[in-house]
């Protein structure tokens, strides 16, 4: 894997993660990512979710209005990469929830609710806010550029523990 | 106090979507002043925005040392925020790293685990040779840190490490392997990932842990460790076959088992180019089961199974090609899939799969890719990609491929193929003239009986308008006509009416043709000329020499109009040409003057026609040109007296003796090249010498004048232009 940029439905990117060292400059690299939201945008939905670009291949995945993209290349397990996003989104999600529980939200109903509002419109915020979890929640899963650790516990564990520490 | 936080710059530069270059400049300003502040909040806070704005593409390597002070801060989120920075700005070659040593060695030994991992995790962004010769002994020993937490992290510290100080791995490889029995199954999956990952470079060096490594293979159930696993065996199975047979129940019972697709997916990959298919006992039934399996990805609605479906067949192809065949219509249906990475990817196989019987119908398949859809309920569903050049030169390129290769062995019908060309020109939309060309000219060379059918389709190109007014650009492929024109010429006993097919080459517009073209048009316009001539001499009388005489003074006329041309070649051969058709003029009027002289020898005279026209007829007729077989040459028996091995001349005594028998080699391998294309044929270089030999004895003695004549007009002429 080699990297991993997350761009919004207008080709932003919200968040992204370089691995392998990429010797790219900042202007460079703005510009790729805003080709692969192209790329991506182009795509409908009856069409793989893996193409190629450049000497990498690409597999992204969307929710709601947020593409989660993953370079990699033809050694990698394609579809473990598919499994990967799926993963990581799953991921923040709960992470998500769990954040939002410290908070002291207490009523179920109140917190289902929240979450719709979260994963049906807000998610791109959700993420622009909170930058730093969802950095931290990466680097437990992947290292290397490697997916190294896919079990929820074992990732969410030292989040949430970091998390109290910060506070 | 009134700082900003990571929250406000980003509803700020949500709040100033229209000038927001001019906003994120104003708090670039701010972050500056705030970087340097003494308070650790807002100098971490000032870090945490700078790396916000880096994602977003603004540079932040000058905050570098910034960055080491929030790293360094003794707050555990301050330090967080440091770290994540260095992640994510600092660089090889970025200055500061040396001061990190003593820091990163301080927050490895800390107590808090959390700090630890944060260091870790950075570490392994950042290393670089110096800093991993330095914390290689710091990290060895935390290989067996109480937490499995913090193991599992050095663990994956360390494949960084040894990319950077291959050293490292010499001295930490022992402890490493240790790991392999570690008590928390998260530490055995980064082992496994790491040597899986070192293994992929030199597998030779971990063949000593496939007995451990199988045991994992057996007893695990985490699927992502066994992926990574199995893939590890990929790499060590073609270094020592007898692990194959090993491995072969495991992997087998994993395909048949589990509900995993990336799991099956990687055993099915790992079966193939682990070589396992070769070296296996009952390696048939293996191959069967994983396209078998492979079946299912091809139908599931999934498109992404598909996808990875079909480029795992692409690899059993070439040992399996039948197996593969089985799922013909399968992958035919994925040729119309709306996806076009699907599409590529069953291209690819459907080039394996060809054979006589199902060409036709694969070639049609893909023809109608080129064609617009005119059916309304299709047309909104196309992709847009339909109409992407590339895209339509793969395809054509492929079709091409399919049906030429192993010399046309698949084609039953080479009509048909002409046709197939044929169309192809009109609907190509892409450059793809030159191949064409070849391909038209080598199957009407080679194939004598399409010859006929060939001819009459070239009469349709050349006779069409709209290649001619389309002639500059290049996805009109007019370039065809070069072979329209030579087939024509040479082939034209097939003609119906040849005063027709000499029409055609001198028909306004032809001047905007490509010079090579034009060259082509010339020429022909003389072989039809001659044999059209020859054919009239046969019945010959006071009707036809008019008509001759008639068309020859036309032909004249119209041929002046490639004499202007900038192309010295066509210019040169369009003074030939007309210099030719004003000899036969003359002489046809002048023959006609004398038949009048003698009256009372009318019979003789009239049906005997002018000699200069059966001379004409030899000069291009005389041989037939025949595709040779590659081993003809070798049936030839070499005369008596002719010794190969003698000197001609001797050789010279500086000049390298191999010289001039390379020449003559290259010659004749040039000229093979030139019209044989693939290689398979040779026209016997006879042919051409003969003809040559014609041509000057039938003028000699009779035209130098004229050639010196010609020559000065030619130099005059482009003096001009």
């Amino acid at each position: 894997m080699t990297y991993l940029p997350e761009l919004n439905k207008q080709g932003q990117t919200r968040f992204s993660r370089y691995y392998l060292g990429m010797p790219i400059q900042a202007e460079e690299r703005v510009l790729m990512e805003a080709d692969i939201a192209r790329k991506c945008l182009k795509r409908s939905d009856v069409q793989c979710s893996i193409f190629e670009y450049g000497q990498y291949k690409l597999a992204y995945r969307r929710y709601a209005s947020l593409f989660f993209v993953i370079g990699f290349d033809e050694e990698e397990n394609h579809l473990s990469i598919l499994e990967l996003v799926q993963a990581y989104v799953g991921k923040l999600i709960f992470f998500l929830t769990a954040y939002i529980n410290l908070y002291g939200v207490n009523d179920p109903n109140c917190l289902i609710e929240i979450l719709n509002t979260y994963f049906d419109n807000v998610c791109e915020l959700d993420i622009m806010f909170n930058i730093e979890k969802v950095q931290v929640i990466l680097e437990e899963m992947v290292s290397n550029g490697r997916i190294v650790e896919t079990n929820k516990h074992n990732v969410l564990a030292p989040v949430l523990e970091m998390n109290k520490a910060s506070r | 106090m009134f700082e900003k936080s990571l929250t406000d710059l980003i509803r700020g530069i949500r709040a100033n979507k229209k000038n927001e270059q001019k906003y994120i400049a104003a708090c670039l300003q701010e972050i500056h002043q705030e970087i340097k502040s003494n308070d650790p909040d807002i100098k971490a806070q000032a870090v945490s925005k700078l790396s916000y704005l880096q994602m977003i593409g603004y540079d932040m390597s000058w905050a570098s040392f910034h960055v080491v002070e929030v790293m360094s801060s003794p707050k555990f989120s301050q330090k967080l925020t440091g770290y994540l920075a260095a992640t994510q700005s600092f660089r090889q070659d970025t200055d500061v790293l040396m001061l990190t040593t003593n820091l990163l060695k301080k927050d490895l030994a800390s107590g808090n685990h959390l700090e630890v991992g944060i260091a870790l995790n950075g570490l392994s962004h950042i290393v670089t040779p110096d800093l991993a010769r330095d914390l290689c002994q710091d990290l060895v020993s935390m290989l067996s840190h109480s937490r499995p937490y913090v193991r599992k992290k050095v663990v994956l510290v360390l494949y960084k490490l040894f990319l950077k100080f291959p050293e490292a791995l010499r001295l930490s490889f022992p402890r490493l392997k240790e790991r392999l029995d570690d008590s928390d199954p998260s530490v055995i999956c980064a082992v496994v990932n790491v040597i899986c990952e070192l293994a992929r470079k030199n597998p030779k060096n971990y063949l000593s842990l496939a007995p451990q490594l199988f045991k994992l293979l057996n007893t695990s159930s985490n699927n992502w460790m066994l992926i990574k696993i199995i893939k590890l065996f990929g790499a060590l199975t073609p270094l020592e076959p007898r692990l194959a047979k090993k491995l072969l129940p495991p992997i087998t019972q994993q395909i048949q088992t589990t509900s995993a697709m990336s799991l099956l997916y990687e055993c099915i990959h790992t079966v193939i180019i682990g070589e396992m298919l070769t070296s296996g006992g009952n390696s048939d039934a293996l191959a069967a089961m994983c396209v078998s399996k492979l079946k299912i990805f091809l139908e599931d609605p999934d498109q992404n199974l598909k996808y990875v479906g079909l480029l795992a067949l692409s690899k059993i192809l070439p040992a399996y090609p039948k197996l593969v065949a089985e799922n013909r219509d399968i992958i035919l249906k994925c040729i119309d899939d709306h996806d076009i990475s699907i599409r590529l990817r069953a291209l690819d196989l459907v080039v394996g799969m060809v054979n006589k019987k199902n060409l036709t119908d694969i070639v049609k398949r893909l023809m109608s890719h080129l064609l617009p859809s005119n059916n309304n309920n299709e047309s909104s569903t196309l992709p847009s990609t339909l109409l992407e050049p590339a895209y339509r030169a793969d395809i054509i390129n492929r079709i091409i491929f399919i049906c030429s290769q192993n010399s046309y062995s698949n084609i039953l019908n080479f009509e048909w193929y002409i046709a197939v060309l044929v169309d192809l020109t009109y609907v190509a939309g892409v450059n793809v003239g030159e191949l064409l060309t070849t391909q038209i000219m080598d199957v009407g060379v080679r194939v004598k009986s399409v010859r006929q059918y060939c001819v009459k389709a070239m009469q349709r190109l050349l006779s069409d308008s709209s290649l001619l007014e389309n002639c500059q650009f290049p996805e009109s492929n007019s370039e065809v006509l070069y072979a329209a024109a030579w087939i024509t010429g040479e082939f034209c006993s097939y003609l119906e009416t040849p005063t027709d097919a000499i029409g055609y080459f001198v028909q306004p517009g032809v001047t905007k043709l490509p010079h090579n073209v034009q060259a082509v048009y010339i020429q022909s316009v003389l072989k039809v000329y001659a044999y059209w001539a020859n054919s009239l001499s046969y019945n010959w009388d006071e009707d036809s020499k008019q008509e001759l005489l008639r068309f020859t003074e036309m032909i004249k006329d119209k041929i002046s109009m490639f004499c202007s041309s900038t192309d010295l070649e066509v210019q040169e051969r369009a003074y030939n040409a007309r210099e030719i058709f004003s000899i036969i003029h003359q002489n046809l009027s002048t023959t006609h003057e004398t038949t009048f002289d003698v009256e009372n020898n009318i019979y003789s005279s009239t049906n005997k026609s002018p000699s200069i026209i059966s001379e004409l007829y030899p000069l291009f007729f005389s041989y037939e040109l025949n595709p040779v077989a590659p081993k003809a040459q070798k049936k030839v028996p070499v005369p008596e007296g002719l010794d190969l091995d003698a000197w001609i001349n001797e050789p010279l005594p500086e000049s390298e003796n191999s010289e001039s028998e390379e020449e003559e080699e290259s010659y004749g391998y040039g000229y093979t090249q030139k019209f044989g294309g693939s290689g398979d044929l040779i026209f016997s270089s006879g042919t051409a010498i003969g003809r040559r030999r014609d041509r000057k004895s039938s003028k000699k003695g009779y035209n130098s004048e004229e050639d010196e004549e010609t020559k000065e007009k030619v130099t005059i002429n482009s003096f001009c232009i």
